[in-house]
């Protein structure tokens, strides 16, 4: 079995369906089948072989999710970008996974700058959006997304060449060193999750799920892959800027799935009367990224008590961990629940023994769903990926800390490395200082989380300036916003003569950390 | 000062603009990446208390605050009580 079957099995079973919504088009599980084998022959014919990686860099869209779909087609490996990259971290992405193609908007011209130069494995782009807009120099080099379906490519496919062992995809996610982590996810990987989360979901064609996050978050990106496994219809958002629009739509659409990170219900619990909107079509809302307060399940609950909420917890790494049942939710608001179907989790000390209930450690996973490893980055994956209990596997060490009650069920205490979770993305401290080390004149940065209602964790920045350097916290945030995804600017920039030191001279963050508590 | 340049000057202080890309009245903030979930929730904030108005939650969409423009003449209306300004209701 591989990804794409999802679409098509749907698309055989349901195809006059209405799989995806999006700016008020509606299209059905047979167009965008049709259309991806359009897209999968037009790559093969342009070089696109098994295995190579093919890059998506759009907002979410209509063409995201054809496009996903007709590169695993085409055999290769999808990566999907988040919108919000700015060209230095899209430089390095492309060059690390040694991107063959991109398939873009013209609205992201103005961060593509020198893409053909900085990028030398792209030996292609297609371009969607106004085609007028495409630069001369480009010309040569692109393609226009509409051209290749109003061309005599068949909308019939032929057969496959990967196995379930093949690589799907490379999400990437913040590394600990500054440096993006390519997470390598197999067909396997993929499907094992999608089937696990879908399963205790219980999820019907019927269901109508709204999906307001990136497709390059992986939680963004598997309510379209399950959706398509199970037949349901998904209402893709660009974002939930305006959280009014989203619930005006979840009631036009009769949604009934609705997943999200803290920060979204935040806002949304800020808006004053939910109750007058029929939302009586939704049966259940999701929550990972970080956990959510539990004065905000809570209230969620008051304003919807027909909604199951489903807790739940991942990384990038395995997609999720675990997912507490919505009927245990009165009893242990605060834990993240248990492992999902097929898979198994526990918690080791130090020297790797299991440790019983109550006892802080690392967790560990196994499944299925856990990925192959980092792209072209050994010595991270082996730190990460161990021995196991069968001869010859791997388990995930998660790098998070939890400990778990006497019946098993999981609460998490906190990172082993200094990750910082904003918005329910993680941002790596370091990546941050990286970027503002690179400011002629600032001598010194230092990069922690501070708490926030709305943020989960709001990122906050000390930097030292060297005499003479007229430095403005506006200059520091705009060279930080040139460079970082919205999420990883930082919302407070605090400018010191100096930062303390621990006894070995690093900057001692943790002193850091209690002076801007308060302790 | 219009009321074009008072936004203008909100957003250029607390949202960082591409300085290579000048913000024009009519463009869009999301679409130029300027504003997001909580970046409205600063600017309904800010209209708020320069001009002493309540926004309802039904007046938080992009026909209200997806521009210059469009966010000088949601002030506009406001202020001047108008029954025309956009708010739009449940479909009944």
């Amino acid at each position: 079995m591989l990804l794409q079957n999802f679409l098509e099995e749907s698309a055989k079973k349901f195809r006059k369906k209405v799989a995806l919504i999006h700016k008020g088009e509606r299209w059905t599980y047979e167009e965008i089948n049709e259309r991806s084998n359009q897209l999968a022959t037009f790559l093969r014919d342009r070089g696109v072989c098994r295995g190579d990686r093919v890059a998506i860099f759009m907002d979410n869209s209509v063409e995201s999710v054809i496009s996903l779909f007709g590169i695993l087609k085409a055999d290769a490996i999808f990566i999907m970008l988040s919108p919000s990259l700015k060209s230095s971290k899209l430089n390095y992405i492309l060059n690390n996974c040694q991107a063959k193609a991109l398939i873009t908007h013209v609205n992201k011209l103005n961060v593509l700058m020198d893409l053909f130069e900085a990028t030398p494995t792209i030996q292609f782009t297609i371009f969607s959006g106004d085609k007028t807009k495409i630069p001369v120099n480009y010309l040569s080099t692109s393609i226009f997304w509409n051209e290749i379906f109003s061309s005599s490519y068949p909308t019939r496919l032929i057969s496959y060449a990967n196995i379930d062992l093949d690589l799907a995809t490379i999400i990437y996610t913040s590394g600990s060193t500054g440096d993006p982590k390519g997470v390598m996810l197999t067909h396997l990987n993929m499907i094992s999750a999608a089937t696990s989360i879908t399963t205790y979901l219980d999820n019907v064609p019927e269901d109508i799920i709204i999906d307001v996050l990136p497709l390059s978050f992986d939680y963004g990106l598997y309510q379209v892959l399950m959706a398509f496994k199970f037949g349901g219809t998904v209402v893709l958002e660009q974002s939930f800027t305006y959280p009014y629009e989203i619930i005006k739509r979840m009631v036009q659409e009769r949604v009934t799935g609705f997943p999200g990170v803290p920060t979204l219900f935040a806002i949304l619990l800020q808006m004053e009367d939910l109750k007058k909107f029929d939302l009586s079509s939704l049966r259940y809302i999701t929550n990972t990224g970080a956990s959510l307060p539990v004065e905000h399940i809570q209230r969620l609950r008051t304003i919807f008590p027909w909604v199951k909420i489903y807790s739940m917890y991942g990384l990038t790494e395995c997609k999720r961990v675990s997912y507490l049942p919505p009927e245990e939710l009165d009893r242990r608001p605060g834990s993240v629940g248990r492992g999902m179907p097929n898979e198994e989790v526990w918690i080791v000390d130090e020297s790797g023994n299991r440790v019983g209930p109550g006892v802080v450690g690392e967790l560990v996973v196994r499944g299925s769903n856990v990925m192959r490893g980092y792209w072209g980055d050994p010595e991270a994956t082996d730190r990460v990926l161990r021995p196991g209990p069968i001869y010859g596997e791997k388990v995930l060490y998660t790098g998070d800390l939890f400990k778990a009650d006497e019946e098993g069920f999981l609460y998490f205490v906190g990172r082993k490395d200094d990750m910082i979770k904003t918005k329910g993305e993680r941002v790596s401290p370091k990546e941050v200082e990286n970027v503002l080390y690179k400011i002629e004149g600032v001598v010194e940065a230092a990069v922690i989380p501070v708490p926030d209602d709305i943020l989960g964790q709001a990122i906050k920045a000390f930097v030292v300036i060297k005499n003479g350097y007229p430095i403005t916290e506006r200059e520091i945030l705009k060279h930080c916003k040139n460079e970082l995804e919205d999420f990883a600017v930082p919302k407070y920039i605090e400018f010191r003569n100096s930062l303390p030191k621990t006894s070995s001279g690093k900057i001692d963050k943790l002193t850091l950390k209690q002076e801007t508590m308060g302790i | 000062m219009s009321i074009e340049q008072e936004v203008r000057k909100f957003i250029e202080r607390n949202f960082i603009l591409d300085g290579n890309d000048p913000l024009q009245d009519e463009d869009s903030l999301l679409e130029k990446g300027i504003i997001d979930s909580t970046g409205v929730l600063e600017l309904v904030a800010f209209l708020e208390e320069t001009y002493h108005f309540k926004i309802e939650d039904e007046e938080l969409i992009p026909e209200n605050l997806d521009s210059i423009k469009n966010i000088s003449q949601f002030i506009r209306n406001k202020i001047n009580g108008s029954a025309s300004f956009l708010q739009r209701g449940m479909g009944n």
